[in-house]
Formats: C-alpha cells, sequence, structure tokens
C-alpha cells in the first residue's frame, strides 16, 4: 500500500489513477496519523513552496514523514514533493525546507529557453537507481517547473537533465528517500514503470 | 534536451471525435477513448480534446469519456470548448484534464485567466488566440473566428502571459483547414515575444510544415488535426522526420 500524502498540493489524484492502472494498492489521505504502519510515503506537488510547506509543517505532515523515514521507511517526492525535501528554496523569498537532502531550490535563469519548463525532456541516469530499473537511459518524461534543486552532496544526485544551459538535477536517490521533478503519473510507459519500481523497491 | 512537442487535436461531441470520420472509407474514428489510446501508442505528447457539443447532456458524455482516458492514458490532456466559468474549469480538471484551453470567454473576461491560474496553476491553463490578418495586422478573433476584436496577437498574448496563462495556443484563421502550412510570420512574433510556450496551429499540411513551424515559426510544440486524423502520416513519421533533420522530439 503506498500512502499519498495530501496536504492541499493538488495531482494527487492523477497519481493514485496511474497507482490503479498498475494494480498496486494507493491511498490518499489528509490525515497524518494514518501514515504510521505504511512502508511507502508518496509526496506529491504542484505550486508554490512557501505555502506547500507551511500546510506540510501545519498539518503534522512534516514529524510524520520524518518519523517514517527513521523507522526505515520509503518517501518518493514528486515535482514540488521533490523540492521540498531540500534545505531551502528561493521561490518568492527564502523558505525553509524539510532539509532531508542538503542543498537549494533555485530558479531557472536563461535568456534563451523559455521558463517554466513545459514538455518532455530526457532524463540521464547518473547512478544505479532502484527507481530507474528497467528504463532506458535518456528516456523522456514530462516536466513542468521553474525551479529546479541543487543537491549540495553530488552523491545524492541519480539522474540529471539539460535545460536552460545546465544540467539540473531530476531525480535524487539518498537512503530510502526518492524523488523526482518530473511528472511520473504524466510521462507514459516510462513514468508508470518508475511507480512501479518505487511500489516494489 | 527540451523536446518540441507534437499534439493531435481531437474534435469531440457527446464522447465521438468527429473530425476526420467517414472520409474516404476511414471509418468511424471511435470514442475519445478509442482515439486517445491509439495515439498514445503513436507517442503523441499530448492531447488535446475541443469540445464542440452544444448541449450540456452531449458535454456530459464527453467528459465521462475523458475520464475513463485519464484512467488509462497517462500523458497530459487538455480539454477547450466553451469554458466560461472557474466551476467549467473545475468540472473539467475533476474529470481527469491536466489543463484547460480558454478562448472566447477571456476575451470578455481577462480575470478568468488569473482565477483559474490561481486555483490549479498557471500550468494548467492553456489560452486558445485565433487570429486573422487584416491590413498586415493580426488580430484576435473569438466565437471560433466569427467576431472581429480590436485586439491585437502580440499584445493580447503579452497580456494572458501577464494574467497567468501557462501556455498559447495560436492559430492562424487564414491557414485554418488550407493545409497551407502555419503563419510562421505570426508565430514567430508571438513566440518572441512572451516567455511561455506557444502552440502552432492552422495549416499543417505535411511534414515540412512541422519543421517550418519549429524552426521558422519559432513554436514550442506543434498541434494538428487533419494530417494525423486521415492517417496521412502517424506521428512517429512525424517525430523521426523531424528528428532526421535536427529537431528534438520524443521518440
Amino acid at each position: 500500500m503506498i500512502f499519498i500524502a495530501d496536504y492541499g498540493a493538488g495531482n494527487l489524484h492523477s497519481v493514485k489513477k496511474a497507482f490503479d492502472y498498475l494494480g498496486i494498492k494507493a491511498m490518499v489521505s489528509s490525515d497524518p496519523r494514518k501514515l504510521s504502519g505504511h512502508r511507502k510515503v508518496l509526496l506529491p506537488g504542484v505550486g508554490a513552496f512557501g505555502q506547500a510547506i507551511d500546510s506540510l509543517n501545519a498539518s503534522g505532515f512534516t514529524e510524520a514523514v520524518l518519523e517514517h523515514l527513521d523507522k526505515g521507511g520509503q518517501l518518493l517526492g514528486i515535482c514540488l514533493g521533490m523540492q521540498l525535501l531540500l534545505g531551502e528554496s528561493e521561490e518568492m523569498g527564502v523558505h525553509k525546507g524539510i532539509d532531508l537532502v542538503s542543498g537549494k531550490v533555485l530558479r531557472f535563469r536563461s535568456e534563451t529557453d523559455k521558463i517554466p519548463q513545459i514538455g518532455w525532456n530526457s532524463v540521464d541516469l547518473k547512478k544505479d537507481c532502484a527507481l530507474f530499473k528497467g528504463i532506458e537511459d535518456h528516456s523522456f518524461f514530462y516536466f513542468v517547473h521553474s525551479y529546479y534543486c541543487e543537491p549540495m552532496d553530488s552523491g545524492d544526485i541519480a539522474a540529471t537533465t539539460w535545460f536552460a544551459g545546465k544540467n539540473f538535477c531530476s531525480a535524487i536517490e539518498k537512503n530510502g528517500i526518492f524523488a523526482v521533478q518530473f511528472h511520473p503519473e504524466k510521462s507514459s510507459e516510462a513514468g508508470l514503470r518508475v511507480l512501479k519500481n518505487f511500489a516494489g523497491c | 534536451m527540451l523536446a518540441k512537442r507534437i499534439i493531435p487535436c481531437l474534435d469531440v461531441t457527446g464522447g465521438r471525435v468527429v473530425k476526420g470520420i467517414n472520409f474516404e472509407g476511414l471509418r468511424d474514428a471511435g470514442s475519445i477513448l478509442e482515439q486517445a489510446r491509439f495515439y498514445n501508442g503513436e507517442l503523441a505528447d499530448e492531447l488535446v480534446f475541443l469540445d464542440i457539443s452544444a448541449s450540456v447532456e452531449s458535454r456530459k458524455t464527453t467528459l465521462e469519456e475523458v475520464l475513463k482516458v485519464s484512467g488509462e492514458v497517462f500523458i497530459p490532456l487538455t480539454v477547450g470548448g466553451g469554458i466560461n466559468s472557474v466551476e467549467r474549469a473545475r468540472e473539467i480538471f475533476m474529470h481527469g484534464a491536466d489543463k484547460v484551453s480558454v478562448n472566447t470567454a477571456v476575451v470578455k473576461e481577462p480575470e478568468l485567466i488569473s482565477r483559474i491560474a490561481e486555483k490549479y496553476g498557471s500550468q494548467a491553463v492553456v489560452v486558445a488566440i485565433d487570429v486573422k490578418k487584416k491590413e498586415n495586422r493580426h488580430m484576435v478573433h473569438t466565437h471560433s473566428g466569427k467576431i472581429p476584436t480590436p485586439l491585437e496577437a502580440v499584445e493580447w498574448a503579452q497580456m494572458v502571459q501577464e494574467l497567468g496563462a501557462g501556455e498559447i495556443l495560436l492559430t492562424s484563421m487564414d491557414r485554418d483547414g488550407t493545409q497551407e502550412g502555419y503563419d510562421n510570420d505570426i508565430l514567430s512574433k508571438v513566440s518572441t515575444s512572451v516567455h511561455i510556450p506557444v502552440i502552432a496551429s492552422g495549416g499543417a499540411g505535411n511534414l515540412e510544415h512541422l519543421y517550418d513551424g519549429f524552426t521558422r515559426g519559432k513554436a514550442d510544440a506543434a498541434l494538428a488535426a487533419s494530417i494525423f486524423h486521415f492517417r496521412q502520416y502517424s506521428i512517429r513519421q512525424a517525430k523521426q522526420y523531424l528528428r532526421d533533420r535536427g529537431i528534438p522530439v520524443r521518440l
């Protein structure tokens, strides 16, 4: 059973639908107390960082997620749900994140590329990661974002993607913490495989 | 590298695809779900459903079909046609669409763009702009191109961007249905004057037109209807053609 945390930040239903399609049991809940006992937690997210981290903290999900990881549970952050795991973000002022992964969330700056990045981009694998098992290197995934994660320790980076003149971190793997900047639930077969891998790892 | 997107656009009513059916021996194009499965298998990057239904009942059936699509086709889905309120947009999102495409209603009431974007995010709002050339100026038209407005394309595009649009779908009414190629002049003007993606529409008749739309028109995505519906080209074939000419695509 995958526990999908509903802390008021979108896209949970398409994630739930993807698990339903794969025949993997998943539940959406806004009650962090119900999180304990689940081995796998998914943190989705669409919207602004500040608002999301506030509601994550206020709802008690931050604490519940930390406890979950302490007990050896696994976590998958998607899009904003990935960014929230870092130390801080510069989205509309400086906001502190959950700080599970050292580093910052920065805004793309480019004279040539349109921001936000919207569309399919290739994901270049940087290390052997359970999330990408059976997925070809450089596969395409669907992205929608203006900010990206910059982990301090390059060992945390599972994959990178070329955009706005740089290879930004598009996936993280660190001690049971998984995170992807793209939307696996909108990335067709490759995306479904990522969700399946998370469920099975 | 970010890929250029190929997006088939389907005119739908009452849950059925109506454009390009019963044409030159082609069988019924089928339900939205059947078409969605087909195009997903061909590597369409997104799907746009333009609901041309006149009745509320028919629209409901369309949305129920979109709901089925969102349960088994996992690429971005856009639904447009007659969206004139946040409530209408909400209903569409509830049925599994990722984006709504708005047009006539937001020319009358531009704040509607902001209201939908505030609730669902800019990425969920595509503003469709229909333009017709008049004395060297590209003027915005509403009601499927029937009614002219005093708005000029570039000026309106910048305005919708400010209001929170996530993407612009630019259709040349002069080219639509002609298969003569996109109007790359206005496409590149609009595309270079905004920082959000611009989707080319209206006039694609062959694969070179798609290529021109990306290179000369500077489009970020290309929308096409007839060349795909009549199975003149497959999307895979179109993408191979583009890749061979150096355009990044998802294949």
